[in-house]
């Protein structure tokens, strides 16, 4: 084996021994980064549930275009070829502006206003369903059907989808906030924790300087130690997230009846999962890092 | 091999603790370092394994100049020797084979390999049935020879003891001068510090310290060693 191999072996092993030594405290650690962890990733996957909830929602949202009053054949032609044309709409329907008269007169709501109308007062239109597009690309699309030749008013009911998405947003921001406090949290108490344990190994890390040890080689095994944290803990708080919305689907499942809804909180994805046991990992890493790095140059 | 001119050392805050120090150490010669205590033994033994740099003059070990190594090779400087220490610095721990094992794993050596090491240095001085023995269940002579087993498991050139025998009876210390005579027969070079001057063999080469200055040195090379003034070391 080579030497720089073997001596990873011998850091990984040597910090296994120990862990398995101390089993209960290395258990309560992985339990703290759990705990920690799985908080921000609750509420991730609760806005990123939401949030898929408001795209199902906005996929059927309709588009409404009226035409000038004084629009021509000709011109609600072009128009009909040029929605045939387009590659974001799925279908289009033209409703004359003597169809929706009738209709007004028909409905027993309207019909007492239209009594009162002399003349027609409702331009012809089209109702557009366009494909399933983001928000943004549908306000492009709005924008773009604005400016065609013959097209008075092109109206997108969208604006509570528009709030909701700003609340996730808002919801996004702060888990970003929550997520770097705690991470900080995170790097404290593993930094602590690694400080700990040099301290307790302070007499092996001052003989293996003198007989030749270099930093890396003393560093290797409370690297070791925190990547280990990091990923226990990052288990631990995956689980802790399965556990926590398998338990909340029980509770949807009955809401969701009521509004003779199938929707149910999805697991995380397999990203997600490895975001989190990624960034348990590296931020146990980097509290390690910065502790070992103090004590030897405290030890200096 | 290991070549000394005109060195000074001073810690902060205190005294001089080397002043002027020149001489020359062979490949394979027994340096016994004398003097009081306090007389810069310790200091000197330290400037020698790197654990301390001169403020003043040139310390040469294989031809490097160790005031000039970067901090980061001077672990793989420390390699070259093996270092004993007055207080044996054994950690207890862990077992008499782990002990002796430890320079072997900062080498990046495991296995069958350092089993091998282990058994043949712990065999050397007379530990091989204590492999499994936890240190602090030895007396102080054996404590000692585990420390020897531990600074000569890497086959290093050059041997540095400090104050060796210091705690020992006087069995012990002839036991103990004994090995490191034994190391010197097989081209190890072997630096001693002590104020005992008792046990010193007739061939070996001494360096006798008073005060932070070399007051004498006589053996194989007597009083050949007289550099011209380069630089002031106050």
């Amino acid at each position: 084996m080579k030497p720089w191999l073997n001596q990873h072996a011998q850091a990984l092993s040597l910090v296994t021994r120990r862990m398995k030594s101390h089993a209960l405290a290395t258990f309560l650690m992985f339990m703290l980064m759990g705990v920690t962890l799985c908080l921000p990733g609750t509420l991730y996957v609760i806005i990123d549930n939401l949030n898929r909830l408001a795209g199902s929602m906005q996929s059927d949202p309709q588009m409404s275009l009226f035409l000038n009053m004084d629009a021509d054949e000709q011109t609600i032609r072009e128009i009909a070829d040029r929605l045939e044309a387009h590659p974001n709409i799925q279908n289009h329907r033209f409703t004359s502006k003597d169809e929706a008269w009738e209709q007004l007169q028909q409905n027993a709501e309207t019909a007492a206003v239209a009594g009162n109308l002399e003349k027609n007062p409702l331009p012809d239109a089209y109702f557009v369903t366009p494909a399933p597009l983001t928000p943004a690309e549908m306000e492009n699309l709005q924008a773009e059907l604005q400016q065609w030749a013959g097209v008075e008013l092109a109206q997108l009911d969208t604006d509570w989808i528009k709030r909701l998405n700003a609340i996730l947003q808002l919801g996004k921001k702060g888990i970003l906030v929550l997520v770097a406090l705690l991470g900080f949290a995170l790097i404290v108490i593993i930094g602590n924790t690694i400080r700990l344990q040099i301290l307790t190994q302070r007499e092996e890390i001052e003989v293996s300087k003198l007989i030749g040890a270099t930093d890396s080689f003393i560093r290797r095994p409370f690297l070791y130690a925190g990547t280990i944290y990091g990923l226990g803990g990052g288990l631990v708080a995956w689980l802790l997230l399965v556990a926590i919305i398998s338990l909340f689907n029980v509770s949807i499942a009955d809401l969701a009846e009521l509004y003779a809804s199938g929707f149910r909180l999805d697991l995380p994805t397999l990203e997600t999962s490895m975001a989190i046991i990624g960034s348990a990992v590296f931020l146990s890493w980097l509290g390690s890092y910065i502790a070992v790095n103090r004590s030897l140059a405290q030890l200096d | 091999m290991i070549r000394f001119d005109q060195v000074s050392k001073r810690y902060p805050g205190s005294n001089q603790a080397l002043q002027n120090i020149t001489f020359n150490i062979d490949q394979g010669e027994l340096v016994y370092v004398t003097g009081h205590s306090g007389a810069g033994k310790s200091t000197l033994l330290k400037l020698i394994a790197a654990l301390e740099r001169p403020t003043s003059g040139t310390v040469l070990i294989n031809n490097q100049n160790i005031s000039h190594l970067r901090s980061a090779a001077v672990p793989y400087l420390r390699r070259k020797f093996g270092l004993v220490f007055q207080d044996h610095k054994l950690l207890y721990d862990r077992n008499c084979y782990d002990n002796v094992a430890l320079p072997l794993h900062i080498n990046g050596i495991s296995g069958n390999e350092a089993g091998k090491r282990v058994r043949a240095a712990l065999d050397k001085v007379g530990l091989l049935d204590k492999e499994k023995a936890m240190p602090i269940t030895l007396s102080g002579g054996e404590q000692q020879r585990l420390a020897i087993a531990r600074a000569v498991v890497s086959r290093p050139a050059i041997l540095i003891a400090d104050e060796p025998t210091g705690n020992l009876d006087e069995n012990y210390a002839a036991e103990i001068m004994q090995l490191f005579n034994a190391f010197q027969q097989v081209g190890v070079t072997v630096i001693i510090a002590t104020h005992d001057v008792r046990g010193i063999s007739p061939q070996a080469k001494v360096l006798k310290l008073d005060h932070g200055h070399l007051t004498s040195q006589f053996g194989v090379e007597a009083g050949s060693e007289s550099q011209p003034h380069a630089g002031a070391a106050s």
